[in-house]
């Protein structure tokens, strides 16, 4: 049995691209090797910690549990892609004010799955918030100021409370 | 840790599917949200010569209601059925337990059809699956049969599924009567695994009181666990506290749960009684204040 090299086409950050890989090779490798976007962070390679979230056609998913070729096709964000984005800029701005890094390992995970979290929950309160980001790990924080640091986030979005 | 190398198909049709399983047999595993199977890859604790990918096959992902019966395909996404209207009306359980799967983009990723067929001793919907005795659409090449749930789930990750036959879908039947479920759970976290959990389905009479009681537990054995005894005492008994301490203990003796890192068998034991005191509790409740 030959294990053949695969194409894998996604458009990441509205940019498309073609590479030959194996299939086995892990979309959070595409994405750090092939095309040299290394704000995705690996923290567990399996699918506990969130380091690697990106957003996969507009949903959050994890890197680390998609092989590049399954999702060939695909729309990804990454972490590199909502610095872009003008719109989202309070989501860091806020982890800036309130201290919600410390080392930042965690971080770009923790702010691809606030993207999502407040696209579907606009004006959350602690408790959902606590809920929400209850599946990415940071091993610095304490969370304390993550969850502040959402909190400010939700105000400060366009169409938000503040 | 990396897969080990492996070959990957993406058959776009059902008979491609099953061809290619009859083909490769035990050498091949599906691959459906890849929530439960990448992780196993990635730790090489299995190391399948050929991935058959299910994601290109759309057949596969589907909802519909006949009747108040929902059929839910085996590639439907877990968010997708957590948001289906026709879910929270013809399955009311179903969609209760869906947030307890696991992180949102674990849900986002993960299939219904997925969690199900990979049956760990931890997860939610077979114990929903047996609590409102689902069944099993599996089909291989040139055939089909279904499979009640009470016989689907064996072991841990076990199943009734033979080699070269793909669980097609699940069909939930709708309860006749006045029905009213409940899902509850106990873990370290709000998503994610859990320590016990319990899915009940009671049939409430117009005077109020329980005419039929379906629990199934999770997490208190290698398979979810149907509490016949309990329900038992949930029909027969008055209504009141003490019949709903007597049906959680008699729960609790029921199960023979294992000890391990996250908790004594003795735990899970009483928690198991708690919850489903719980559960009943909420069902009763609802139904009082509605
Ligand atoms: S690296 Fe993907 S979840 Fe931890
Ligand atoms: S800031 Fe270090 S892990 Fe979160």
């Amino acid at each position: 049995m030959s294990f053949s090299k695969v194409e894998v086409r996604l458009t990441v950050n509205g940019t498309e691209y073609v590479r030959s890989v194996e299939p086995r090779y892990l979309l959070a490798d595409f994405l750090r090797h092939e095309l040299g976007l290394t704000g995705t962070h690996i923290g567990c390679e399996q699918g506990v910690c969130g380091a690697c979230t990106v957003l996969l056609d507009g949903r959050t998913a994890r890197s680390c549990l998609h092989f590049a070729v399954q999702v060939s096709g695909s729309e990804v964000t990454t972490i590199e892609g909502v610095s872009a984005d003008e719109s989202l800029k309070p989501i860091q701005d806020a982890f800036h004010h309130n201290h919600a890094l410390q080392c930042g390992y965690c971080t770009p995970g923790f702010v691809m799955t606030t993207v999502e979290f407040l696209k579907d929950n606009p004006a959350p309160d602690e408790a959902a918030i606590r809920r929400g980001l209850t599946n990415n790990v940071c091993r610095c924080t304490g969370y304390v100021n993550i969850i502040k640091a959402v909190a400010e986030a939700a105000d400060n979005m366009p169409g938000g409370e503040g | 840790m990396k897969p080990a190398p492996f070959e990957y198909v993406s058959p776009e049709s059902e008979e491609e599917v099953l061809d290619l399983l009859h083909q490769h047999g035990d050498d091949a595993r599906l691959l459906a949200g890849g929530q439960s199977l990448v992780p196993m890859l990635n730790l090489r604790i299995v190391q399948p010569e050929v991935i058959i990918d299910l994601g290109r096959c759309p057949s596969l992902a589907f909802i519909s209601a006949e009747n108040g019966t929902l059929v839910c395909g085996a590639m439907t996404r877990q968010m997708t059925a957590e948001r289906s209207p026709a879910v929270r009306e013809n399955c009311p359980l179903l969609a209760k337990a869906l947030p307890y799967l696991g992180g949102t983009a674990h849900r986002n990723r993960g299939t219904v059809g997925g969690t199900l067929a990979h049956a760990d001793r931890l997860a939610e919907l077979p114990a929903v699956a047996l609590a409102l005795d689902a069944e099993f659409i599996a089909r291989k090449s040139g055939s089909e049969r279904m499979i009640a749930a009470a016989d689907f789930f064996l072991t841990d990750l076990t199943t009734a599924l033979e080699e070269g036959e793909m669980l097609h879908s699940i069909r939930l039947p709708r309860a006749d009567g006045n029905h009213h479920t409940a899902f509850v759970e106990v873990g370290n976290r709000r998503h994610g695994f859990a320590i016990v959990g319990l899915a009940a389905a009671l049939e409430i009479a117009a005077d109020g009181t329980v005419a039929g009681a379906r629990l199934a537990a999770m997490g208190v054995g290698a398979a979810p666990v149907r509490l016949h005894e309990a329900e038992q005492i949930l029909v027969d008994g008055p209504a009141g506290d003490d019949t709903l301490r007597a049906a959680g203990e008699a729960a609790a003796q029921a199960i023979d749960p294992d000890d391990d890192i996250h908790a004594s068998a003795v735990y899970r034991r009483r928690l198991t009684s708690t919850l489903v005191r719980r559960a009943v509790q909420e069902i009763l409740g609802n139904e009082a204040g509605s």
